[in-house]
């Protein structure tokens, strides 16, 4: 429609803020440098990962933590055959929603796998963190969780 | 006192006009798409900027990547002499229920709504992940499509859904699409040759996903006296709520939608026969979550305009769903409808508005 080509140019813009976690997430992401997974129980008792302040659901202070996994369960997986730039792994792999052992909600992270015959819901898989010297207490600090068995 | 969301003071949708829905605008910036929208809406029914009382907005700076956007679209309606104005960073139809709040009050008798946004200014998968929880999802960048996929996967394991009902869906929605001038994506094509499509994020292909669409949508309420001059059939809002679930996506149930059941019982959804619903489900796989929280039964026309699988203009799209249901109503192809609007990941929060003719 147009005569003429309209002009484009980049224009980035990111939102780098730094955020304080607080002693529910902090103890989380510290338990990741430290390669342990995390939970919080919450007010009926059920074991709340990833942790929060409150229940996610009746929105109720959680109580105690208490460690869970290193294994869980695959909830419901994803493939993705072409990762995204900035996505955790740079070859195909799946997204997955993990109840680690002794949880009763689920994390979402990557599940590396190979290929998507090798993975199904139910299946078992357990976690594998960076190096120590790699971890900064972040998501990241897990790598991925792989396949029981095959870590 | 009337039970909460339903009508205390009868509301009605007086007019509503969108933009052509289109894959990228280059050609105009926020406030010229919005310019013919806003002019459409007033002159349908014959009115300027001065008979509306109040003004409210739905975009997102996120994807213009510049704050205080919505100040820049007023510019739209020309807001000179000071207008009593609003906005919020949702969906369209999130700025209708807020000014449908403001004309419960019964302080002012009309309003205009309006909102906009160009989804291919950036990577829209990517943009979407900021509005995760900023701790433990938004590190990891799980783009919009990859959550719903997984979403769908859980539908599929639980039994009530499979691929070609998918498939099914998009075929129905686009082929429904060719009698909506307005939409971006239609066209008849079979179910067995949608499921050769390639996977984008498996389970779902290509066709289960909304089209990327830049667009902008506008509607003027009006009660009172207003309400019946501007129309000879009004047609009204009867029941309006929303609820919202955890941002925790492994706390809920993905193949269930409690917000949206809890919204449409609130709204009054099942106190009449329901004709058409427009049902904003961006993902195929997500219709069929949604239908079963309405409470609808196959004999309800699901997006006769195509939905958003023929259209999804980040901000508009559920807009457009409340416009599309009234218009409905107004030509006298259904006498009572349901609107649904969606917001965040795998439908996390829901918005349900019943309408009826005179």
């Amino acid at each position: 429609m147009a005569e003429h080509e309209a002009l484009h140019a980049s224009h980035v813009l990111e939102y780098p803020y730094s955020r304080s976690v607080g002693p529910v997430i902090g103890a989380f992401l510290t338990g990741l440098r430290e390669g342990r997974l995390t939970g919080v129980r919450g007010a009926g008792g059920s074991v709340i990962v990833p942790p929060t302040e409150y229940d996610p659901t009746t929105g109720e202070d959680t109580g105690e933590l208490v460690e869970v996994g290193p294994g869980g369960v695959v909830e419901t997986w994803a493939w993705v055959e072409q990762p995204l730039p900035k996505q955790p792994l740079d070859h195909p792999f799946a997204w997955a929603l993990i109840r680690l052992d002794g949880a009763d909600t689920a994390l979402l992270h990557v599940v590396d796998a190979g290929d998507p015959g090798s993975i199904a819901t139910g299946d078992r898989v357990t976690v594998r963190f960076r190096p120590e010297a790699d971890r900064v207490g972040s998501m990241a600090d897990i790598e991925a969780f792989v396949p029981e068995g095959s870590a | 006192m009337s039970p909460a969301g339903r009508t205390v003071r009868p509301v009605s949708i007086a007019s509503f006009a969108q933009m052509q829905n289109v894959r990228r605008d280059d050609e105009h910036n926020e406030v010229e798409m919005l310019m013919p929208v806003v002019a459409e809406v007033f002159g349908t029914i014959g009115i300027t900027k001065d008979d509306v009382d109040f003004i409210c907005s739905g975009s997102t700076d996120y994807l213009i990547g510049g704050p205080f956007s919505f100040v820049m679209a007023l510019d739209a309606v020309g807001v000179w002499p000071p207008r009593a104005e609003s906005h919020v960073e949702m969906d369209g139809a999130w700025a209708l229920y807020e000014a449908w709040t403001l004309l419960q009050e019964g302080e002012v008798d009309a309003a205009l709504v309006y909102s906009f946004g160009r989804s291919s200014l950036g990577d829209l998968r990517e943009i979407l992940t900021l509005q995760l929880d900023p701790y433990y999802l938004a590190p990891l960048w799980p783009d919009t499509v990859s959550l719903a996929a997984l979403q769908a996967r859980a539908l599929i394991d639980s039994g009530k859904s499979s691929e070609a009902e998918f498939a099914a869906i998009a075929a129905r929605s686009r082929k429904d699409a060719l009698a909506n001038p307005k939409a971006q994506v239609a066209g008849d094509r079979s179910v067995d040759e949608l499921l050769r499509d390639e996977y984008v994020v498996s389970p779902l292909r290509r066709h289960a996903l909304p089209p990327i669409t830049d667009g902008a949508a506008a509607v003027v309420l009006a009660a009172g006296d207003k309400a019946r001059q501007w129309s000879d059939k009004p047609v009204w809002i009867t029941g309006f709520d929303h609820r919202m679930e955890t941002h925790s996506l492994g706390a809920r149930d993905l193949t269930s939608s409690p917000s949206t059941a809890k919204a449409a019982e609130v709204a009054g959804v099942h106190d009449g026969p329901v004709d058409v619903a427009e049902i904003h489900a961006p993902y195929a796989h997500q219709e069929v979550i949604v239908r079963e929280a309405l409470g609808l039964d196959d004999s309800v026309r699901i997006n006769p305009s195509g939905g958003p699988l023929a259209a999804n203009p980040m901000m508009s799209a559920g807009l457009i769903r409340i416009g599309e249901a009234a218009e409905r109503i107004r030509s006298g192809q259904a006498g009572r409808a349901v609107a649904h609007a969606t917001s965040g990941p795998c439908l996390q929060q829901n918005l349900v508005c019943v309408l009826e003719g005179a």
